[in-house]
C-alpha cells in the first residue's frame, strides 16, 4: 500500500450520540501530489482554469475546453461507470458518491474502472463513507476515502487494517487465502 | 465434512473481535441505530417482537457433533434452553440479549461456525441436498462446490451492500431436496458426456409477495468458470436490481422486468469482463476442499442384515418408523434416517438443548459424528448401519423425535409467525399445532400419504407457501387473523407455484378446510397417486366444491 495521507477539513464535528470528533477527514492512498479540487454541481460556470470535478453528464464538454491543470467526473450511484472508457486517459479523478451506505452500486462502479477498464487515477469514496465500508471499498478499488463526519480516524484506520486474509480476489493485491495455502 | 485450516480460523476469530468493536461503538454512541443495523444483521442479529432473535449458520445443513452440542451449549447458557432449525437449514434462538453477542460469536468460531451473513442485504448461507454424501445417483458432493461458495461469498467486497438479501442453493441430483428452483441463484451440478464436472445455472426465483420460480441462464457452464460466472451474475443484480422499493429489490424482479434473455445477454457481456481478473478459484483448491468429503469408512456391508429384517418383524411401531423416515443409503448395508422436529402438537423445528445433545451423542456412536439439518425443518443422520437403526430408533423415541411422519401431512412447514416475528400478520405455529393435532391418527396420516403443508404468517412467505401442495398464508383482516389456501405448490424437482382456491378462512375455520381438501382428494385419488398428483390431474374446481360448497 502507497503511504498514507490524511487531510483532515474542519475542526471539530459530531458524532451519532453527540460526541464532539475531529471530522471531515480524507485518507489517501496513493504517491501523486492531490489537487485543489473544485466542485462544479449542476449548470454551474466553469472555472478558467485549475483542477476541476464535474459530474458525468458535463465531462466531455469540459474536457473539451482543454484549459484545466486536471479534471475529474463525479459518479452518481446510477451512473454508468464504462460510460468513462473513452475518457479515462485524461482523467485524474473518479468521485463515487454514496448518497446512503446501504446503496452498494459504487463497489461495483470501481471494480469496473480498476479490473475492466484499467484505470489507474484516482478512484475517492464521498458521501455517506462509514468505516465499516473502508475495507470493502478498498478491496474494490478506491484509494480515497473521503469519511462522513462522525467517523472517528482511529477506528478508521483500525478497521482498515483489521483483516490479515481474505477469501477472495478483487481490485486489490490482497492475494485470496487459495493463493496461500500451501504456499 | 470440512474443517477449517489456521487461515479459516483466523478470518472467524477477526470478525468476532470485529463484531465486539461494532457492539462497543454502538454503545458509546459513536455508531448510531441506523448504521449499527447491518453490521448487526450481517452477524446474525434480527430484532423481533419479544427480544434479538440470532441466526446462526449452518453451511449447507452440515453439522459435526461437537458443532450440535455447542449449539446445545448456547441454546442453555444464552436462550430459553432450545433453538429452532429454520428452512435455510440454520439453527435461530429466539431470546437472545445483544450484550451476549460477542460472547456467543467466540463460543461459536471455537467449534468453527458463525453468524456471518445469515441476514443483511448479502449473500446468505448457501443451502443443499441434506442427503449429500449419502444418498445415491449424485453427479458429485454438492457441498464441495457449496464451500467454494461460502468462502466466496464471506466479506465479498462487491456485494455486501446488495438491493436485497439473496440466496444460493445447490443440488447434484435430479431429485431436488434443496428447492433450488426457488432460489435467487439455483445450481444443478451436472456431468456431460466427457465426464466433465459442469453447472446448470438457474436465477431470478424467490417466494415472498412476488413468487416466480427461477429461470436458466445458462444451460452448461464449465466448472472452472464457476466463481467468474457467478460474479458476473451478481454485479448485473448489484449495478441493475431496483433500490427505490424493496418489495421490488429482489434478482427474481430485475429477471422478470428485464426478461430472461436481456439478463442473460446482459450477464454474459459482464462475464467477458470479469473472466480475465482469475477471480475462479484453481482445480487445486477444489480438490483440497473436495478431499474433506471424502466418504467415511463405511464397513462392507452384504444386506439383508438379519438383525434388522427381525427388528422390522417384531417391532412395527420400528417398522412404521424405517417406512417414512428412513431412506435407501448409496452404501450397502447403511441407511439415511430422518430425525422428525415435527412431533404431534409441537413447534415445527424446535430442539431442546437435551435433545441436541443426545442426538450428537447418537452421531458419534452410530453416524460417524455426522448430523445434517433439512430445509423442511428436520435432521438427519445420514449414515447409519441398518444393523444400528433399532438403537438408534429406540433412544429417538426416548427422547421424543421418533414421529414416522417423514413428508406427511404433520410434517408442516412453519414460519415463527406472530408468536416472534415483527414482520409477521398472523400466527402460524398454532396453525401448524392444530392441523398436527386434527390429524394426529398417524394410521390416517399414513392412508394420505405424501402431503406438504407449508405456513406463512405473512406475505414473505418464510414458510414457503407458495410451493406447498397445500399451502397456507395468514394475512390480516381488519384486525382478525385470516389465511388463505393454495393448493399445487411444490419445491421439489418439479417446481410449481401454488394457486389460491378462493376467500380465507379463521384459524378454526382453515383446519376444517384443510380437512375437507385432503378428504376430497382420498375419495377421488387413484391408485399411487400423491395429493400434489391427483390435484394436478384434476385442477382445482372438485377442491373448491368441497371447501366452499
Amino acid at each position: 500500500m502507497a503511504r498514507v495521507e490524511i487531510k483532515r477539513k474542519s475542526a471539530e464535528e459530531a458524532t451519532a450520540a453527540g460526541e464532539i470528533v475531529s471530522g471531515g477527514i480524507t485518507l489517501r492512498f496513493r504517491d501523486d501530489a492531490d489537487h485543489d479540487w473544485r466542485h462544479v454541481e449542476g449548470d454551474a460556470d466553469l472555472p478558467d482554469g485549475g483542477a476541476v470535478v464535474v459530474p458525468l453528464a458535463r465531462l466531455a464538454e469540459t474536457l473539451d475546453l482543454n484549459r484545466f491543470a486536471a479534471v475529474g467526473v463525479r459518479l452518481a450511484p446510477a451512473d454508468d461507470a464504462r460510460a468513462l472508457a473513452p475518457y479515462l486517459t485524461r482523467l485524474a479523478l473518479v468521485e463515487i458518491g454514496f448518497l446512503t451506505f446501504r446503496d452498494g452500486r459504487g463497489y461495483s462502479a470501481a471494480r469496473i474502472l480498476r479490473d475492466d477498464l484499467k484505470f489507474s487515477g484516482e478512484i475517492r469514496a464521498v458521501g455517506q463513507v462509514l468505516a465499516d465500508q473502508l475495507f470493502f471499498m478498498v478491496r474494490c478499488g478506491f484509494d480515497a476515502l473521503e469519511l462522513d463526519p462522525s467517523v472517528r480516524e482511529e477506528t478508521a484506520l483500525r478497521e482498515l487494517e483489521r483483516f490479515q486474509l481474505v477469501y477472495q480476489k478483487a481490485a486489490d493485491a490482497r492475494a485470496p487465502v487459495w493463493a496461500v495455502r500451501g504456499g | 465434512m470440512y474443517q477449517y485450516d489456521s487461515f479459516d480460523a483466523a478470518i472467524v476469530q477477526t470478525r468476532v473481535e470485529q463484531f465486539r468493536d461494532q457492539v462497543a461503538r454502538r454503545l458509546s454512541g459513536e455508531l448510531s441505530e441506523e448504521q449499527f443495523r447491518p453490521l448487526r444483521l450481517m452477524n446474525g442479529f434480527y430484532l423481533q417482537l419479544h427480544a434479538y432473535m440470532l441466526r446462526v449458520a449452518v453451511p449447507y445443513g452440515t453439522l459435526s457433533s461437537t458443532q450440535l452440542r455447542a449449539l446445545a451449549h448456547i441454546a442453555r447458557k444464552y436462550d430459553k434452553g432450545y433453538g429452532h432449525f429454520t428452512t435455510r437449514q440454520n439453527i435461530q434462538y429466539n431470546w437472545i440479549r445483544l450484550e451476549d453477542g460477542p460472547d456467543i460469536l467466540a463460543d461459536l468460531a471455537a467449534v468453527e461456525m458463525h453468524a456471518i451473513q445469515t441476514s443483511g442485504n448479502c449473500i446468505r448461507n448457501i443451502t443443499t441436498d441434506q442427503f449429500a454424501g449419502a444418498v445415491a445417483g449424485e453427479v458429485v458432493d454438492p457441498r464441495i462446490w457449496s464451500e467454494v461458495l461460502r468462502q466466496w461469498s464471506t466479506f465479498h467486497p462487491e456485494f455486501s451492500f446488495l438491493p436485497r438479501k439473496f440466496k444460493i442453493a445447490v443440488t447434484a441430483t435430479e431429485q431436488d431436496r434443496a428447492a433450488v428452483q426457488w432460489h435467487d441463484i439455483g445450481i444443478e451440478i451436472l456431468k456431460n458426456a466427457a465426464g466433465e464436472i459442469g453447472f446448470k445455472v438457474l436465477a431470478g426465483g424467490g417466494m415472498g409477495r412476488t413468487p416466480i420460480i427461477a429461470k436458466v441462464v445458462r444451460e452448461w457452464l464449465p466448472a472452472e468458470h464457476f466463481l467468474s460466472y457467478i460474479e458476473a451474475i451478481m454485479r448485473v443484480y448489484n449495478r441493475y436490481g431496483r433500490r427505490d422499493n424493496i418489495y421490488k429489490a429482489r434478482i427474481k424482479i430485475l429477471v422478470h422486468e428485464i426478461g430472461i434473455e436481456k439478463f442473460r445477454e446482459e450477464v454474459e457481456a459482464e462475464w467477458q469482463q470479469v473472466l480475465p481478473t482469475h477471480i475462479d478459484v484453481p482445480a487445486a483448491e477444489v480438490a483440497r476442499i473436495a478431499a474433506y468429503f471424502t466418504p467415511p469408512a463405511f464397513e462392507t456391508i452384504v444386506p439383508p442384515v438379519a438383525a434388522h429384517e427381525a427388528a422390522l418383524k417384531a417391532d412395527p411401531a420400528f417398522a412404521h418408523w424405517v417406512a417414512r423416515n428412513v431412506v435407501a443409503h448409496k452404501v450397502p448395508g447403511y441407511a439415511i434416517a430422518t430425525i422428525s422436529l415435527k412431533p404431534v402438537g409441537g413447534i415445527p423445528g424446535d430442539a431442546s438443548a437435551d435433545q441436541m445433545d443426545a442426538i450428537a451423542d447418537l452421531a458419534d456412536q452410530y453416524s460417524f459424528g455426522d448430523v445434517r439439518v433439512t430445509h423442511e425443518q428436520n435432521l438427519v443422520l445420514p449414515h447409519v448401519r441398518l444393523a444400528d437403526l433399532h438403537a438408534v430408533w429406540r433412544k429417538l423415541v426416548e427422547i421424543e423425535v421418533a414421529t414416522p411422519n417423514a413428508g406427511l401431512v404433520s410434517d408442516i412447514i412453519a414460519c415463527p409467525g406472530l408468536d416472534y416475528c415483527t414482520l409477521a400478520n398472523a400466527r402460524s405455529i398454532p396453525i401448524a399445532q392444530d392441523i398436527a393435532n386434527r390429524f394426529a391418527d398417524l394410521e390416517r396420516q399414513r392412508d394420505i400419504g405424501e402431503l406438504k403443508i407449508k405456513i406463512s404468517g405473512c406475505i414473505n412467505a418464510c414458510g414457503h407457501h407458495h410451493a406447498g401442495h397445500i399451502g397456507i398464508l395468514g394475512v390480516d383482516r381488519k384486525g382478525v387473523e385470516n389465511y388463505q389456501i393454495s393448493l399445487g405448490g411444490s419445491g421439489a424437482e418439479d417446481a410449481s407455484l401454488g394457486e389460491l382456491i378462493g376467500p380465507g378462512f379463521n384459524d378454526a375455520g382453515v383446519v376444517d378446510a384443510v380437512e375437507k381438501l385432503i378428504e376430497k382428494y382420498r375419495a377421488i385419488r387413484q391408485e399411487g397417486e400423491r395429493f400434489l398428483d391427483t390435484y394436478r390431474r384434476v385442477g382445482a374446481q372438485p377442491f373448491k366444491e368441497a371447501v366452499y360448497g
